[in-house]
């Protein structure tokens, strides 16, 4: 019989929601009505749904919305006597409730529900209430919540049809309307239904003739045990899961960045591969971080956690974020696990399920561990919070290399050799003498703006007038000083800049961000540089380099004189007079540019060095008579000098070099988001959902109180006891949800039709002690997901015949009673997968980095920060499953996007199923697909002979597994045959459609052949029993 | 049965395809398909919607949104505030921000910033328009001025999401696609929801395809892109050495034998599969065709300013008065560029300047073509911004901002609602963005309060489910 559904006003539920849609609203409350009316009315099956959407918004679980005091949920309420001194329902006495007065009452004013909230009843929905009270009004526990009991398994007449239990319950119901199941699908629709549901890829030809052939008596198990232990079979459960807990291989919020998440994915196809338990399948995604020794591997299921949205947009308030990210890790956790709606519940109590906003802020509690910022930084190196470093060998193998490297570079460091003890004997003799620095005076120092400059008497210039946000001087100066080894430039505080200086920024910074110096004309290479301080951060070695907003600054020092050193590599100048041009430039912003400066030369000897940069400890060693000299402060010195000697000048280069190689290559390294636990925060119920609200309760972790409570003596619990409850005897939700998903990818519609509500909004189950058999199983099981697959698709309900009976039609026009298999569109992923393996092109490599296939040029134009354009893959990137490819949130792939691929930025348990334009144009014109079709064609022209009839034939069953009628083979040939005509008279055409894609056309074909005969694949590849389930 | 057969599409297509198989059908298909240009649709392919009839009598038949995303500064463009300049550089009194959301300026010092342009009363109405925006001051007759709108979301991503959805938690219909779903496309050859954007002024804030998604909604009602470079619409395009022949061939092939597998698959949705694939090839005609504007007379290339087809805004209004004619539902064109948290003066004068012009020359266009009396057309942003400094531009501000109206059922000439003598909060006649969308719905014929759909245990609307009303005030 047809459960109840609650038609609202033209509208339907989303299941099937195209399909639907033509459907006009009162005849289908007639078909509906017209089954209850055979049988007397049960409270979860026929009541509850019609009080639950018309009259539980006012008089239901929410107390703060309560009308007249009155609840209709539970039956105390309903029959209790009401201030009026009337009683709603008086089971048993119709006539004598309250309720029906008011809902058949002529009064506008008096009726209910009332007439401005749009939800009146029908004729229909009123005779069932009637029905109902006069029975006695009997109420019902939800049938979610009840627990899970062992269930009686019915008997049937017809025991030969029955294959396993599952079959028992679908027959009983049909026998006891009289109606016989299906028979049995042929074997080649059969093995395609299959292979699509375990694997989402077609059945190969082979395949289907193998499994026609086999009389043998377990022929559909081989196959099915087959398809199960495929490697594919955990690519298809995970596509699945990954809508649920809403992957993507990007952010979601404004700039959409880049993230890197794609391990989880490859967790979560390897533990549907080895069936891991569900149960330790849940642990691990919620708690894998708190396992005790997590491993890497549960590392990276916790990344579960850390696959919401997130935002690095400026101005972002992090509270507001968290409250985003803990309200969204609801609702995922809600639906994926308890099918509930919680998300109802953040700003006021549910209105038709018994969850109350402290449950919301209770559940939310129990992620307030995570350790997160509200809003991210980083991201422009791809780091979003905590994360894994996911390392490659090949970059492993580079670091060790540099760090080998690095380590002989600095081997080199600490060793003496007589000639360095030479040069520092020598080196100490000139420490006695001051360096003779002589200082230059300018012919000219050039600026964009037009600083002015004033010339002091002891050689410095101050900075005066315009005061650019950015600016580079440019100081030219001549001088005969022969063998120039070093320059100096010494920054001076002044009281006309502000904080004293030297900068001309308001703290008196400065950022010199390049220095460069030309003499005659030729670059002047700088060797190391010195300073007398530098700021953290911000050394005086970065004016070496170009090195974006990084230069050489000097807080805290404002209002202090300053020095840096730059050692020339060779020698400069011959005595002749030289013109020098020192460029200075002061790229930072925001006016940190130099407000006083002087400039030196000298041709001392190096290591030249800023004058006070001996640390105290190494002037006191060298004022120390040599032989005095402790051997601990001889090689202190020692080690010293070999850090500034210019003989190792070039290994310190070498050194400064690994280093920052180093640093690249971790750079590079990916770093995926996972779960690491800190402190947790505090959790509030929010008003109003409110983020700016504190005046609410404080909450601890808690289950919704409606469904009992975890306990542990004295501690806060955690994420860990959250996935235990999960999974618990006590919790019956999970296991009925599961149960009903997987008979939903074996089905195309759940036993209950709402994959995402079990509550009273819900749709109660067609067949509800198949569910609770189906859960109970897969609870004792141990949660053994395949177990419950093979259960399922070893019935005989599962291999009836998808066929729709036109005796059925008015009795059970959406095979409710499951009186024959379904028949739908194959998802986005498997409609890609399909095209890929039937050409031949698809790679079957399981996990990796996510893939970039073909994709409409400019179609990112719209994303910023950064701009970015799409970089189409290579190589077998290209010809990867669906599943596999990247998912951009606010820019899905077209393709996915016309064949109803959710966005992934919120949790989806089931996807429309629509029939567009846009799929047909995706189909057609989507290289990926004209690919296929072109090497499908190669396929067709090498493999399958050369009689064009028998070409087509192959071609045909290569797709759909049967060989086509002979009308549908005349169609194809006549493509062939008229294409190839004018193709032969267009090669320029034929060669560019043969061409289409990335890989490579053999040139032994024939051009025009192979055109042609694409034409015929894409005809193939079009066709709408391809793309379809039977 | 199957709802399709419910709805008495059976007969009809049974029919077609009985004769289509025995090869009557596929003559008859075949002519179709390699008839000249876009042929005539199956009418009986067109959604219709689900209200049908409509609540209320209808306004408006279509809607164009001109979204001037990054959130144009309303102190600049639509609402005068004279005390504001006498109090730039005065320190915000403090009565005015206190405990409110505040955006980049948080914990800074917040200092009054003047109007960066001087206003004109425009037209006979006498309506305030800056002089940045002199071609809209031109039409100031017909266009109602909103000056008191309000919205939840103070950041961009957001802010657009509730403005597009009625929420800020992504996964809900968009308004086109809300309004396509209840009312259906008069688009024959053309999807029924179209995007279009144009980017230059200012910042350029990113903008995700959420903001045109379906949602819940199947996805034949989600808004179609239509992109500026490379293919106007994805995959509208023939594959490389495919003509036109060649593509109505694999068409027709496709269909005869879809309908062929009929015979033993008796399957409904390939009746439906075989419209769609004669729709999307229809488009591929149609598309080119309306890009296509060199029947576009000059004086009224001169109006819009613009080179048809070079991305501008002006462009795409023109291509929205366009795609107005055939008979789209909802247009929805976004210009990127209004984000001025600095330079805010030389940054408004460019972005107006971008997008004035265009927006005068469509009302324009449509009022001379008799269309602007059922069109809407709804122009402005996902918030406002701040009477306060943010150096020398201004940050976000959702307290109170402005938009206008024009067209269907609205009256012309008028401004609504005020701000508080700085333009920080909408404090006479407060419009909410749902209070807006339920205008919208009622001028297309839609009780915001009737449309729903049931998701996740709730009915969900455009509106939500906190009070919205519709503005009778500002309409006629």
């Amino acid at each position: 019989m047809n459960g109840p559904r609650q038609w609202v006003r033209g509208l339907w539920p989303k299941v099937d929601m195209d399909a639907w849609s033509l459907v006009p609203a009162a005849l289908m409350v007639a078909l509906v009505c017209a089954s209850a009316a055979a049988e007397p009315p049960r409270f979860n099956r026929d009541v509850r749904p019609i009080l639950s959407n018309h009259c539980f918004a006012c008089h239901g679980f929410d107390a703060h919305e309560r009308k007249a005091g009155l609840r209709l949920d539970v039956r105390e309420g309903a029959t209790a006597v009401m201030k009026s001194g009337a009683r709603a329902i008086v089971p048993g006495d119709a006539g004598a409730s309250e309720l029906m007065r008011r809902i058949t009452s002529a009064d506008a004013g008096e009726r209910m529900p009332p007439v401005e909230i749009h939800k009146d009843l029908s004729a229909e929905q009123i005779e069932v209430l009637r029905r109902w009270i006069e029975e006695g009004a009997e109420y019902e526990a939800h049938w979610a919540y009840t627990p899970l009991g062992e269930v009686k398994k019915p008997a049937v007449g017809n025991e030969a049809w029955v294959a396993n239990d599952v079959d028992r319950f679908v027959l009983a119901k049909l026998e006891a309307r009289g109606i016989a199941p299906s028979p049995q699908a042929d074997r080649v629709t059969l093995i395609r239904r299959v292979t699509l549901d375990l694997t989402g890829l077609p059945a190969t030809a082979e395949e289907v003739d193998a499994f026609v052939k086999d009389q043998s008596a377990d022929a559909w198990e081989k196959v099915v045990d087959r398809l199960l232990a495929s490697p594919h079979y955990g690519e298809r459960m995970a596509a699945y899961w990954l809508d649920l807990v809403r992957y993507a291989d990007s952010v979601g919020y404004h700039g959409d960045q880049e993230v890197t998440v794609w391990p989880y994915r490859d967790y979560v196809i390897k533990a549907f591969n080895e069936n891991m338990p569900f149960d330790r399948f849940t642990r691990e995604n919620l708690a894998g971080d708190l396992l005790p020794e997590s491993t890497r591997e549960q590392k990276i299921a916790s990344a579960y956690n850390r696959l919401g949205m997130m935002t690095a947009e400026g101005g972002s308030q992090p509270k507001d974020f968290l409250a985003r990210y803990a309200a969204d890790r609801v609702r995922t956790t809600s639906v994926a696990w308890l099918g509930s709606t919680m998300g109802c519940a953040e700003c006021h109590d549910h209105k038709f399920d018994p969850f109350t906003a402290k449950d919301f802020y209770s559940f939310a509690a129990f992620f307030a561990d995570i350790k997160e910022p509200g809003v991210y930084s980083g991201y422009m190196e791809g780091v979003w919070g905590e994360s894994l470093a996911l390392t490659t060998p090949e970059q492993e193998a580079e670091l060790a290399r540099i760090d080998r490297e690095i380590m002989e570079a600095e081997r080199a460091l600490v060793t003496s050799t007589p000639e360095l003890e030479a040069a520092q004997r020598a080196w100490e003799a000139r420490l006695a003498q001051p360096t003779p620095w002589r200082a230059l005076t300018a012919t000219a120092i050039e600026t964009k703006s037009g600083v002015e400059f004033k010339l002091l008497e002891d050689g410095s210039y101050l900075a005066s007038g315009p005061n650019p946000g950015e600016e580079i001087y440019t100081f030219i100066a001549e001088t005969d000083l022969p063998g120039i080894t070093a320059l100096r430039v010494e920054l001076l505080p002044d009281d006309s800049l502000p904080s004293k200086g030297p900068g001309r920024a308001g703290n008196g910074n400065l950022v010199l961000n390049r220095i460069a110096i030309r003499a005659n004309g030729q670059e002047v290479t700088l060797g190391s540089a010195s300073a007398t301080h530098s700021q953290a951060e911000y050394l005086i070695e970065h004016a070496l380099v170009d090195n974006g907003q990084l230069g050489w600054a000097i807080l805290p020092k404002a209002g202090e004189r300053l020095a840096g050193v730059f050692e020339t590599v060779g020698d400069v100048g011959d005595g002749g007079t030289m013109r020098l041009v020192i460029t200075m430039a002061q790229t930072y912003g925001y006016q940190h540019t130099i407000g006083r400066f002087r400039i030196s030369v000298t041709n001392a000897p190096r290591p030249v060095r800023a004058d006070t940069d001996l640390a105290d400890e190494i002037a006191a060693i060298v004022r120390t008579p040599y032989e005095e000299r402790t051997r601990e402060q001889r090689d202190k010195l020692a080690e010293y000098y070999r850090s500034i000697a210019p003989e190792l000048g070039a290994v310190r280069n070498r050194l400064r070099d690994l280093r920052e190689e180093r640093k690249k290559v971790e750079r590079s390294i990916r770093q995926m988001p996972i779960t690491v636990a800190t402190t947790p925060r505090e959790m509030r119920v929010l008003p109003r959902g409110n983020w700016m609200d504190e005046t609410g309760e404080v909450v601890q972790p808690a289950i919704p109180a409606f469904l009992g409570a975890v306990s542990r003596t004295d501690e806060r619990l955690t994420r860990l006891d959250l996935a235990n409850w999960l999974t618990s005897e006590d919790n019956p939700l999970t296991a009925r949800v599961l149960a009903n998903r997987v008979w939903y990818l074996q089905f195309g519609r759940g036993l209950s039709d709402r994959l995402d509500d079990v509550g009273s909004q819900g749709a109660a189950p067609t067949h509800p002690d198949l569910l609770d058999d189906l859960a109970r199983g897969f609870v004792d099981s141990g949660w053994d997901v395949k177990a419950l697959v093979k259960r399922i698709v070893m019935s005989n309900t599962y291999r009836q015949s998808s066929q729709p009976r036109p005796e059925l039609r008015q009795s059970d026009p959406f095979n409710r009673l499951l009186a024959r298999q379904n028949r739908y569109r194959l998802e986005a992923e498997a409609v890609r997968d399909h095209a890929l393996a039937v050409s031949g092109l698809l790679v079957r490599t399981i996990g990796g980095r996510s893939v970039r296939p073909y994709q409409p040029k400019g179609y990112y134009a719209q994303l910023n920060f950064p701009a970015r354009e799409y970089e189409v893959d290579t190589g077998d990137h290209l010809y990867r499953r669906g599943v596999y490819t990247h998912w951009q949130r606010t820019f899905l792939h077209p393709m996915l996007k016309a064949f109803d691929a959710p966005s992934r930025e919120e949790c989806a348990a089931q996807r429309a199923r629509s029939n567009t334009p846009l799929a047909a144009l995706t189909l057609l014109n989507d290289p990926t697909f004209v690919e296929a079709a072109r090497i499908f064609a190669r396929r067709i022209v090498t493999e399958a002979g050369d009689d064009p009839e028998a070409r087509a034939t192959w071609a045909y069953k290569q797709a759909l597994g049967r060989e086509p009628g002979d009308e549908v083979r005349a169609i194809l040939v006549e493509v062939y045959r008229e294409h190839r005509a004018q193709y032969e008279a267009d090669p320029a055409a034929a060669m560019a459609l043969v061409n289409v894609g990335a890989s490579a056309t053999p040139a032994e074909l024939n051009v025009a052949e192979l055109a042609a005969w694409t034409s015929v694949a894409r005809v193939i590849l079009n066709l709408h029993e391809g793309i379809t389930r039977y | 049965m199957h709802p399709y057969e419910a709805h008495g599409l059976r007969l009809t297509r049974r029919t077609f395809l009985n004769s289509a198989s025995k090869g009557i059908g596929a003559a008859a298909l075949w002519t179709l398909l390699a008839g000249q240009g876009a042929a005539r649709a199956d009418t009986k392919d067109l959604w219709r919607g689900v209200v049908n009839p409509p609540h209320v009598r209808p306004r408006a038949k279509r809607v164009i949104h001109l979204c001037m995303a990054g959130g144009p500064s309303h102190l600049e463009t639509l609402d005068y505030k004279p005390r504001l300049a006498e109090m730039h550089g005065q320190p915000m009194p403090e009565s005015f921000t206190k405990g409110q959301q505040i955006a980049q300026l948080q914990n800074q010092e917040l200092r009054c910033f003047g109007p960066q342009f001087s206003f004109r009363a425009c037209g006979n109405s006498g309506q305030r328009i800056s002089e940045a925006l002199p071609f809209i001051g031109q039409v100031a007759d017909d266009i109602c001025i909103v000056r008191s709108m309000r919205t939840e979301q103070i950041n961009h991503d957001p802010a657009h999401t509730f403005f597009n959805t009625g929420t800020a938690i992504p996964g809900r219909p968009s308004m086109g696609s809300w309004i396509l779903y209840g009312l259906g496309s008069e688009a024959e050859n053309l999807p029924g929801f179209i995007v279009m954007t144009s980017v230059g002024g200012g910042q350029a804030q990113p903008i995700s395809s959420r903001q045109w998604h379906s949602g819940f909604l199947p996805s034949r009602f989600q808004g179609v892109q239509f992109h500026a470079a490379g293919e106007a619409v994805h995959y509208v395009g023939n594959p490389p050495g495919v003509t036109r022949g060649h593509q109505a061939d694999v068409v027709s092939a496709v269909g005869r034998i879809n309908a062929l597998a009929n015979d033993h698959l008796d399957d409904p949705e390939i009746a439906a599969r075989i419209a769609q694939y004669e729709m999307a090839f229809r488009m591929q005609a149609s598309v080119p065709e309306l890009l296509d504007t060199s029947d576009e007379p000059s004086h009224i290339l001169e109006m819009y300013g613009c080179t048809p087809g070079d991305g501008t805004f002006a462009s795409n209004c023109l291509l929205a008065r366009r795609l107005a004619e055939r008979g789209v539902r909802f247009i929805q064109l976004y210009h990127r560029g209004w984000d001025h948290h600095g330079g805010i003066k030389g940054g408004i004068r460019t972005t107006a300047g971008l997008v004035d012009r265009g927006t005068a020359a469509l009302i324009t266009d449509l009022r001379q073509r008799g269309m602007l009396e059922d069109t809407l057309i709804i122009w402005g942003g996902e918030f406002g911004r701040t009477p306060m400094a943010q150096g020398d531009g201004r940050d976000h501000h959702i307290q109170g901002y402005s938009l206008f109206l024009a067209g269907a059922g609205v009256r012309g000439g008028m401004s609504y609602g005020e701000t508080d003598e700085l333009g920080y909060s909408a404090v006479v006649n407060p419009v909410h963005v749902r209070d807006l969308h339920a205008t919208m719905l009622h001028l297309l014929g839609i009780d915001h309060e009737r449309l729903s759909v049931p998701f996740q245990g709730l009915d969900v609307r455009l509106t939500g489910v906190e009070p919205a009303r519709v503005v009778r005030e500002v309409l006629t």
